[in-house]
């Protein structure tokens, strides 16, 4: 122990260790701060979701709930919030309204909160508390439908009340705007004075919760337990999955950096560790004169690197502490929200990676050391490093990548990755040893280097160093890989979902089309200079019978799918499979057939398979057909999707409403409130605010992953770093034997000049086709989006290698012209 | 010292032979050595470049194994025993002195020598390091890396460590084949007074034939065999 920590204190100083201490603590650091600060974000995103159900936990009734439902919420020591909805008329003076009227007592929501501007077009602020008794906040809408600006009064019912605020924001918006008036706030103190609320009325009664996690968790076993007809519970799973998806992805593109991160960091450590160890193959063989068995040279280095290993990973641990909380107070005003603190889990799960890390990667070069032949120290040429064990690698390799599928929390994305870059290592290395025997093959270099010294001795070189540079140039092309995924490829894929999410995305729905209205529905678009919105035909249907057996809701155990098998579904007919769905599996149904498209997830909560036949009933007709196809659509594309979709000559011959979502410029509210006077039966749905929640979302997380991403972009460098430096010693004692026979600078410079930019375009070409092909992977298998060619990918990758090796060739050739020749070979004997 | 104890062969080499493979034919080194050494004694091995001197040298020192014969060192069968009793058996009892000086570079002058004593489990290993480095005339360059030291002090740092473990045999390769002459003469000068007062037993390879001169036995390989 005390030799190996003498001998880890000696190697310090004299800097043999630095490049590899440096790897560590970067890989850690960068694992643990994208472990930190993903767990911080992962939770606050959680929360923040939490805000767009306005609590962490809402149950909601037909019927007024039972009163210990509510004394259970503050019993378990939850905050309790209480809100009554109904839809029903506002009157001012001449005009009225059909209003979705939302009654919530003075601390709703329990989280994030409402906005509210003093008038139209003015700039909002989060208000303090819901409305005070005798007052109402309105949308916009109900302003210029009623002539009720702020300071106004309406009737509700039989109470007047005051209209004291727009409210421009509520977060629980959107869980279910279908169906949905303009918004009226009240105090719920003040529905009894309306009267609107009696026997019959179809009111919900929503009780929101909020609290530590694990009374929530109680309350919501709880709850389940409680919830009887007409009565259900929500949670963020089952409320809002346009939210879950985005966080779903934001979940995934952060635990892609922290894998990125941490295979770069055992590229680099394998290429320094490989370096120490060429270093230290005639001291070892020294040791061995003197009496070091081999067990005794492996146990010595062995315990070094440990505790190299244990003192880096506390370092880089701790650095990836500091980091994260620094990022967070950077990213403050960005995340809107103050961060959770962060677990001591991703501490944890980085000097285990490290450990592992140091230990996969190191242990096979460090082998070689303990066979250093004692013969070594009069024979130079006994014992040169040779390749790993690849038994030793593989081990190495297969616990590295357990932790790191551990640490991403996702088998699928962990295994693309670790296997996608394990090919892509093995590629490369061969592509490459293929490459520079072709550069340097007789046949090119008798063409080409007739004309040039330098010419000649640089493919000479390439010749026969070919096994080292290939080794080189591929750990050169997964650093720039990596370097070139973490900004041309990031950038086209967050582009890619910022898309998928666009700012143009549709703010209105339109509902209640009815057939012979679509000619003058489309007139009145065209008429009024707005682009005519696709109208989708929507048939509403109750599901009776799968394969012939009757459903129930009692079949199913789970909340989602007891609310799905209650509810009416929303069928619709179509030729072909609407531009934004993807079928996924089997093939999309033939015109005439008595089959049926569904999408993916409903397929999944109801357990429902390819050639399942299924029975809806619609107005007491029933229809039953064959699932031949599933389709992936996107919830949080804002567009209208449709669960269940058939051709027409079997969901059309039912009575269909038509149904549209499209986009209204702001300036154009009173064209749209034209429209709805135009056609009273129409319903008319504002979700623009739900779309800039969504966007809010995504781009929090895209700022996130930015910053995350850096750290991955380190790692890479350091790779790239470590396998310039691998060849450095070689390189400077031949340029100085070149000198000594009398070279000039100009030939010395050029040969190693005519290799680095062979290996440099090699190295970008390789990088540049890796980056295209992984961001192709990642984009189709794990985010669902399409990821258009990067012309600017193809020209900055074979460049950017060319210029990274033209640099080196620089540098190095700075220090082997500064050096004196015989220095540099006395330092090599 | 060791005068005034009865002789014994501390070294002997019974039908050494080393045959390598080159491409598809069979290269013979060595052929038939025969050798002992008396305990105390110096023996000098010379020869012509590629007369297999260096070979015979690291076989004796088992730092290499032969194709054919046994080698006694102190009584033990030394290719009987396996690398790491070899290992052993070289801590314990042999010394080094290299023609590339063989110092680690990231050590002082200090830690190279202390490095076999070190290994050996010595708890005195830096107040013998210090006293064999003062012995050397290296007293005041204890810290200095062997980059910073001139051929015939990086020579006499090792020298210092072939001392300090206080060998029975010291092994030397041509351990003045990298130094100018004055340096050579000043470092074989120490090299013969260290061995006489410690008694060390000294196998050197060397082509000055001088130098061999000074060793009170030689012998000369020709081809891999010992000329007569």
């Amino acid at each position: 122990m005390k030799q190996s920590l003498n001998m880890l204190l000696r190697d310090w100083r004299a800097g043999e260790l630095g490049v590899l201490a440096m790897a560590l603590v970067v890989a850690v650091a960068s694992i643990t701060s994208v472990g930190f600060f993903a767990d911080r974000v992962s939770r606050a995103l959680v929360r923040d979701a939490h805000q767009l159900l306005g609590a962490d936990l809402v149950l909601v009734s037909d019927h007024p709930w039972q009163a210990g439902v509510a004394e259970e919420i503050s019993r378990r020591g939850l905050e309790l919030a209480r809100a009554t909805t109904f839809i029903s008329m506002a009157i001012k003076g001449e005009n009225s309204q059909l209003a979705g009227i939302k009654a919530v007592t003075g601390n709703y929501p329990l989280r994030g909160r409402l906005r509210i501007a003093p008038a139209p077009n003015e700039p909002d602020a989060p208000a303090q508390a819901g409305p005070a008794r005798g007052t109402v906040w309105i949308e916009e809408r109900l302003v210029s439908a009623l002539a009720a600006p702020v300071g106004s009064t309406l009737k509700l019912g039989n109470a007047t009340l005051k209209v004291a605020a727009i409210i421009t924001l509520e977060p629980e918006r959107g869980a279910n705007f279908f169906n949905i008036a303009p918004r009226l706030f009240m105090n719920v103190a003040d529905v009894a004075a309306t009267g609107l609320v009696q026997t019959g009325s179809r009111v919900s009664y929503h009780l929101y919760a909020a609290g530590a996690r694990k009374p929530v968790a109680a309350l919501e076993a709880w709850a389940k337990g409680q919830v009887g007809r007409g009565q259900r519970v929500d949670d963020l799973e089952s409320g809002r999955p346009e939210v879950r998806g985005a966080i779903e992805r934001a979940q995934r593109f952060l635990g892609l950096t922290a894998l990125l991160a941490a295979i770069l960091a055992g590229v680099a450590i394998a290429l320094g560790t490989r370096r120490f160890v060429e270093r230290h193959l005639d001291g070892c063989a020294v040791m061995r004169c003197y009496g070091a068995t081999q067990g005794k040279l492996l146990a010595l280095f062995g315990l070094e690197f440990v505790l190299l290993g244990i003192f880096s990973c506390a370092a880089g641990a701790a650095i990836g502490f500091v980091a994260q909380s620094f990022i967070a107070e950077i990213l403050n005003g960005l995340l809107r929200a103050d961060l959770p603190a962060a677990s001591l889990l991703p501490a944890l799960q980085g000097f285990l990676v490290g450990l592992v890390l140091l230990l996969g990667f190191a242990l096979p070069p460090l082998v070689q050391l303990k066979n250093v032949p004692a013969a070594r120290v009069i024979r130079r040429e006994a014992g040169a490093t040779r390749g790993g064990t690849i038994a030793v690698y593989a081990a190495g390799v297969g616990a590295l990548s357990g932790l790191l599928i551990w640490q991403a929390g996702d088998l699928q994305m962990g295994v693309t990755v670790v296997g996608g870059f394990a090919v892509a290592v093995a590629l490369f290395a061969v592509i490459a040893w293929s490459g520079l025997r072709f550069l340097s093959g007789s046949f090119f270099s008798r063409k080409i280097g007739k004309q040039n010294i330098s010419l000649r001795y640089g493919l000479a070189n390439l010749r026969r160093h070919a096994r080292g540079n290939a080794v080189q140039v591929a750990s050169l092309a997964l650093g720039l890989t990596a370097v070139l995924l973490l900004t041309f490829t990031r950038n086209d894929l967050v582009d890619a979902w910022r898309r998928s999410s666009p700012p143009d995305a549709p703010n209105r729905f339109l509902l209640g089309v009815q057939p012979d209205q679509l000619a003058e529905v489309k007139a009145f678009f065209t008429s009024h200079g707005i682009p005519v919105p696709e109208l989708d035909p929507m048939v509403r249907g109750r599901l009776t019978a799968v394969n012939g057996k009757k459903v129930s809701e009692a079949d199913f155990t789970e909340e989602r799918a007891r609310r799905l098998v209650e509810r009416e579904f929303n069928l619709s007919f179509a030729i072909w499979p609407p531009a934004h769905n993807v079928v996924s599996e089997g093939r999309w149904f033939a015109p005439g057939s008595q089959e049926l498209s569904v999408e993916v997830g409903i397929a999944k909560t109801l357990g429902w398979k390819l050639g399942d036949e299924l029975t809806f009933t619609v107005g007491g007709e029933s229809f039953t057909a064959r699932v031949s196809s599933l389709r992936k659509l996107r919830w949080d594309s804002m567009k209208v999707n449709f669960f269940v979709i058939g051709p027409e000559s079997l969901i059309g011959r039912f009575p269909a409403s038509y149904i549209s979502a499209f986009r209204i410029e702001p300036g154009r509210e009173a064209q749209m409130n034209e429209l709805t006077a135009r056609f009273p039966n129409l319903t008319l749905v504002d979700v623009g605010a739900a779309v800039r929640q969504a966007q809010g979302i995504v781009d929090q997380v895209i700022s996130a992953v930015q910053v995350v991403f850096l750290f991955a972009l380190g790692a890479g460098l350091l790779v790239l770093y470590s396998a310039l430096v691998a060849t450095e010693d070689e390189r400077r004692r031949e340029a100085a034997v070149m000198r000594v026979y009398g070279a000039s600078r100009a030939q010395v410079t050029g040969s190693q000049r005519v290799e680095f930019l062979a290996m440099g375009l090699l190295a970008g070409v390789l990088a540049t086709a890796g980056a295209a092909a992984i961001g192709q992977l990642l984009a189709r298998r794990i985010f669902e989006l399409d990821l258009p060619p990067s012309p600017g990918l193809w020209i900055a990758g074979p460049l950017s290698g060319v210029l990274l090796l033209s640099l080196n060739a620089w540098l190095s050739a700075h220090k082997v012209l500064s050096a004196s020749p015989a220095l540099t070979l006395r330092d090599s004997v | 010292m060791s005068d005034s104890s009865p002789k014994k062969t501390i070294l002997s080499a019974r039908g050494i032979g080393k045959t390598v493979k080159s491409g598809s034919s069979d290269l013979v080194i060595l052929r038939e050595i025969d050798l002992s050494v008396t305990a105390g004694d110096a023996l000098a091995i010379v020869g012509a470049s590629g007369s297999g001197k260096s070979t015979l040298l690291a076989i004796l020192a088992g730092l290499d194994t032969p194709s054919a014969g046994t080698v006694q060192v102190d009584g033990a069968d030394l290719f009987g025993l396996d690398e790491d009793a070899r290992a052993e058996l070289r801590g314990r009892s042999i010394g080094f002195v290299f023609q590339s000086f063989q110092l680690l570079p990231s050590l002082t002058a200090l830690e190279n020598v202390m490095l076999p004593l070190e290994l050996a489990k010595d708890p005195q290993a830096e107040a013998k390091a210090r006293e064999v480095l003062q012995r050397v005339g290296l007293a005041d360059r204890l810290g200095h890396y062997p980059k910073h030291l001139s051929g015939g002090e990086q020579q006499r740092v090792a020298l210092a460590r072939a001392f300090s473990v206080r060998p029975k045999i010291l092994f030397a390769d041509e351990p003045t084949g990298s130094l100018d002459a004055e340096s050579g003469v000043a470092v074989i000068a120490l090299l013969f007074q260290l061995n006489r007062e410690a008694g060390t037993t000294l196998v050197m390879v060397t082509h000055d034939e001088h130098l061999a001169q000074s060793c009170g036995r030689v012998i000369r390989l020709v081809a891999g065999r010992i000329a007569a």
